[in-house]
């Protein structure tokens, strides 16, 4: 059943047994709100003006270029953190990915002409990347099946000034990171999202336009995000802030959308049946659903068949799954002044039905359903608005103090001290064979101590290349898929270890 | 190390004497040692020769107050708000760790021991084989007088990092679901009464358990859930090959392997959507659509247990460590190997699910349409999970002196199953 079936059953019944907002709208003197000047939100973050995800380069690598012909994944394993790898103009078939940190992915752009990711219909992603310090600029990409550039866990990323064509599912898809930048790409053709933010922090999507897809632009089970200055028009839903209940990250919170050109999003609803795109109605401009802290503030919302901004609850979407651990409302939702025009002038039953409720008809710029707690509004005289009784006038006016979520010198790693990484490497994998004092499947503790004083780097020159030494022992498997580091720490704090007195 | 240590005396004083000498020796000392831990020796039937022991199991550090706490190369990693899942260099959710060595082993004594049945024939590790993957070859796993259940046995490798236990996630403590399985009539059909007065009659028992519970004077459930779980926390596998690619080592896979962590990990397939790394689980309710084995009624999973029908046909997402162990595969084993499975998923949305049946399918459950070549390197892929490096030791025997679980019991369950699956042939 799609969400805007099962929607509308719940309106309806509510609409049947309800009329309890009737005449809650009824106007009166409006009270008009100036937001020249004014006071500004400062919620959700610091006030820097930060414009870049990716921390300074620890070390200024090679450039690598890669030519037609060649293979940019074989450059992409030859790169060392620090390096860039720049990609000629030409056609490239293959899935490129990145698991390792700090490498920079550079198209180059001659006359127009781009370096062109071409999946053929066939390959399934373009680029994928688990990677830290990731940045991937100025590629054409086009007919792949699964997405354009996901990641999955990679933080302090930029993803800019790309033109990606018919790619499948996702456009633009970094899921579980911190720390990124979307902008400046152009998506089209995409059977879900074009851009799509899942379960990730303080991310910025800006100067974008999307179009030709299910739904432009999708912060989903994320926080701290700003969706800023996109042009998202010609999809079935502009631009979406959710929560999707069943994910393992259960909330979406503190999402500006400001300043969007968000035009004629009404085109059929082509997603995969069962998908949760599939249920937006053809006709949004923005969606907010379950998310918290939303602000949407100057953007242009205009013709929408539906709504140009339609807030819902999970109560009033029972298509989707159950999950006890989501608080299913949209709360502190705060709609700023925007300019919206001819939206809401074909809508859907479900929606007509509970505007009737509040003895509204015609169109509709702004509804609401479900419980929204919290919430404000201000200028709401100027919009075709229903469900927003419960919507109290904002005491501030614009968000100019909350420049971007984006965190001062980036995500940082863990900080592991030498004797930690080495006592964590010793654990985890040592000790699976070495005792201290007795011996397991390899000799004691005490006794490679005895073998190595003083002596770290011979202990890392033997487990990267171990050989024979005791003919009643199996040979030691090599270790040498441990980095350097992390294999002299645990060779020093194998020798400090301080074993006591031998056990009687 | 986790054995009795009853001949540990005159082992250490060869060491000792060892020490002494030079390190040429060493090897001489190794060798006379290596035998000890290895073949575990008989506990004599006079209890008070019998010690716990007082080391924590590989993986472990013992702390000051005689806690053993987890360490792994996945500690050197953030997750997104310590969440635990992400991609490669991801850390793992929350665990459970913290429990004393003596605790840890007496779990392991109890775990293999089946004394803990009401008819003594079935121990947990009938049905969590170390030799199986910690599961037992089973599609639907088999308890006291032979009654076969509805569900297989999961895997316990990792458990220390999972939030809710069983299929149908109805237990959120590895204690809660440790004492579930030995009082269901089904599975072990004991009861507490009778579990505490076996236990107690048997002369060791008590005197372990006042080791590894020194500040309590009786013998309790408690303690025998916590002693349970002390031990499935134990049970850690983090270092297989596709750990050390994760760890940044790119040879540790081969081609074929890489191909299908790509595939695995593309929005095509979508499986690590839900099997998300590091523990290839989001720890979800997931309503897949996979057909019950012929003749057995649609199981509502976890519609039971959050009285929801959006949830009717769904169970937790599994962790897919060590999952090329553990066949055959699904909450009630419909399928016999990873290739099945695989192609399940790539075969449309709820095209297993009888004409009908309502089903609230899962968003992610698509028609991916993978190639026969794709199936074949998700199957690779997976076979880079497994790792058993850090297997425990299987106790000789049991301070009941009941027999354990023989190989030859095992391989007959296996027979068994075999022949009732080929009955419930795959109607595809």
């Amino acid at each position: 059943m799609t969400k805007a079936k099962t929607l509308g059953l719940v309106i309806a019944l509510v609409a049947f047994v309800g009329g309890w907002q009737l005449g809650q709208n009824s106007d009166s003197t409006p009270q008009i709100t100036s937001s020249i000047g004014g006071a500004s939100y400062s919620g959700g973050g610091d006030a820097d003006r930060i414009n870049t995800a990716l921390p300074e380069r620890t070390a200024i690598g090679e450039t690598i270029t890669v030519n037609p012909g060649d293979s940019i994944q074989a450059a992409v394993e030859a790169a060392q953190p620090g390096d860039t790898i720049q990609v000629m103009p030409g056609i490239y078939s293959e899935t490129v990915y990145i698991d390792k940190d700090d490498i920079h992915l550079v198209g180059v752009i001659k006359s127009g002409e781009r370096a062109t990711l071409d999946g053929l219909g066939k390959l399934n992603d373009a680029i994928l990347y688990s990677g830290n310090n990731i940045l991937i600029a100025n590629f054409k990409i086009t007919r792949y099946k699964g997405n354009g550039i996901m990641s999955q866990a990679g933080n302090n990323f930029e993803i800019r000034n790309n033109i990606i064509i018919d790619t499948g599912i996702y456009g633009i898809f970094p899921q579980l990171g911190v720390n990124g930048v979307i902008e400046h790409n152009i998506v089209s053709g995409i059977a879900d999202a074009a851009i799509y933010v899942g379960m990730s922090d303080n991310i910025h999507v800006a100067h974008n336009e999307v179009f030709d897809s299910v739904a432009g632009i999708e912060i989903e089970n994320s926080r701290h995000a700003i969706v800023e200055n996109n042009y998202t028009h010609n999809n079935s839903g502009g631009i979406l802030a959710f929560i999707t209940p069943g994910l393992p990250i259960k909330t979406t919170f503190d999402v500006i959308i400001r300043n969007n050109f968000i035009l004629d999003n009404n085109i059929v609803n082509f997603a995969a049946p069962g998908s949760t795109v599939a249920g937006i109605p053809s006709g949004t401009g923005i969606l907010v659903m379950a998310a918290d802290d939303v602000i949407i503030e100057g953007n242009i919302i205009v013709n929408h068949k539906v709504a140009g901004i339609l807030i819902n609850d999970h109560g009033n979407a029972p298509g989707l799954t159950l999950d006890p651990d989501v608080d299913p409302n949209a709360d502190r939702v705060m709609i700023l002044d925007n300019v919206m025009h001819n939206n809401g002038y074909d809508t859907i039953d479900e929606v007509r039905a509970f505007a009737l409720t509040e003895l509204h008809t015609g169109d509709i710029d702004i509804f609401q359903i479900g419980p929204s707690q919290d919430s404000c509004i201000i200028n709401r005289h100027r919009y075709h608005h229903v469900g927003l009784g419960d919507f109290a006038e904002c005491d501030f006016t614009n968000t100019d103090s909350t420049h971007s979520y984006l965190l001062a010198g980036g995500a940082k790693p863990r900080v592991i001290e030498s004797a930690e990484r080495g006592e964590i490497a010793y654990m985890g994998i040592c000790a699976g064979c070495h005792a201290y004092d007795d011996v397991l499947i390899g000799p004691s503790t005490r006794d490679i101590q005895a073998m190595y004083a003083g002596n770290a780097e011979g202990i890392v020159s033997y487990i990267n290349a171990p050989f024979k030494v005791r003919p009643e022992y199996p040979e030691m498997p090599a270790q040498n898929y441990l980095d350097a580091e992390t294999q002299l720490a645990v060779a020093e704090y194998l020798l400090d270890m301080d074993l006591g007195p031998v056990q009687p | 190390m986790a054995l009795l240590l009853p001949t540990i005396f005159p082992t250490n004083l060869i060491k000792q004497v060892c020490r002494l000498l030079l390190a040429s020796t060493l090897a001489y000392c190794s060798a006379t040692a290596a035998d000890s831990p290895l073949t575990e020796s008989q506990p004599t039937s006079t209890a008070a020769t019998i010690a716990l022991s007082s080391n924590c199991p590989p993986s472990f550090m013992l702390s000051d107050n005689n806690q053993c706490q987890l360490r792994n190369l996945y500690q050197l990693y953030n997750s997104l708000g310590d969440h635990g899942i992400g991609g490669l260099k991801t850390a793992l959710p929350a665990h459970r760790d913290g429990f004393s060595p003596q605790q840890i082993d007496l779990g392991r004594l109890l775990f293999f021991d089946p004394l803990l049945s009401a008819d003594k024939s079935v121990s947990c590790a009938s049905c969590h084989n170390p030799g199986q993957g910690f599961s037992d070859g089973l599609g639907r796993s088999i308890g006291i007088f032979g009654q076969r259940g509805t569900r297989s046995a999961p895997s316990l490798w990792n458990s220390a990092f999972i939030k809710d236990f069983f299929w149908d996630a109805r237990a959120q403590t590895l204690e809660q679901q440790a004492l579930s399985p030995l009082f269901s009539p089904q599975e072990m059909g004991n009861n507490p009464s009778q579990l505490l007065s076996s236990l107690q009659a048997v002369a060791a028992y008590p005197k372990l358990f006042k080791q590894a519970f020194p500040d309590s004077s009786d013998l309790s459930l408690d303690q025998i859930a916590t002693a349970l779980a002390a031990f499935q926390s134990s049970l850690i596998s983090l270092n297989s090959r596709y750990d050390q690619y994760a760890h940044g080592y790119a040879e540790a896979l081969n081609q074929q392997e890489i191909e299908g962590l790509n595939i695995f990990r593309s929005f095509v397939a979508r499986c690590s959507q839900c099997h998300m790394p590091p523990l290839f689980t989001n720890q979800q309710i997931a309503v897949i659509g996979t057909p019950e084995p012929e003749g057995m009624p649609r199981d509502i999973g976890a519609e039971k247990t959050f009285g929801s029908v959006k949830l009717k046909g769904g169970f937790k997402v599994p962790s897919l460590r060590n999952i090329a162990e553990t066949a055959p595969y699904m909450h009630s084993g419909r399928f016999e190997t990873l290739r099945e499975v695989a192609a399940f998923y790539s075969g449309g949305r709820g095209h297993a699910v009888p004409e009908g049946e309502d089903l609230l399918l899962h968003w992610h459950i698509s028609e991916p349409n993978l190639t026969a070549y794709e199936l074949d390197r998700l199957v690779d892929f997976m076979g880079t999970l497994s790792d058993s490096s850090l297997l425990p030791r299987t106790p000789k025997s049991v301070p009941s002196g009941l027999h354990i679980l023989s190989e030859q019991k095992i391989s007959e369950k296996i027979i068994s199953n075999k022949s009732i699956s080929e009955n419930n042939h795959d109607k595809s």
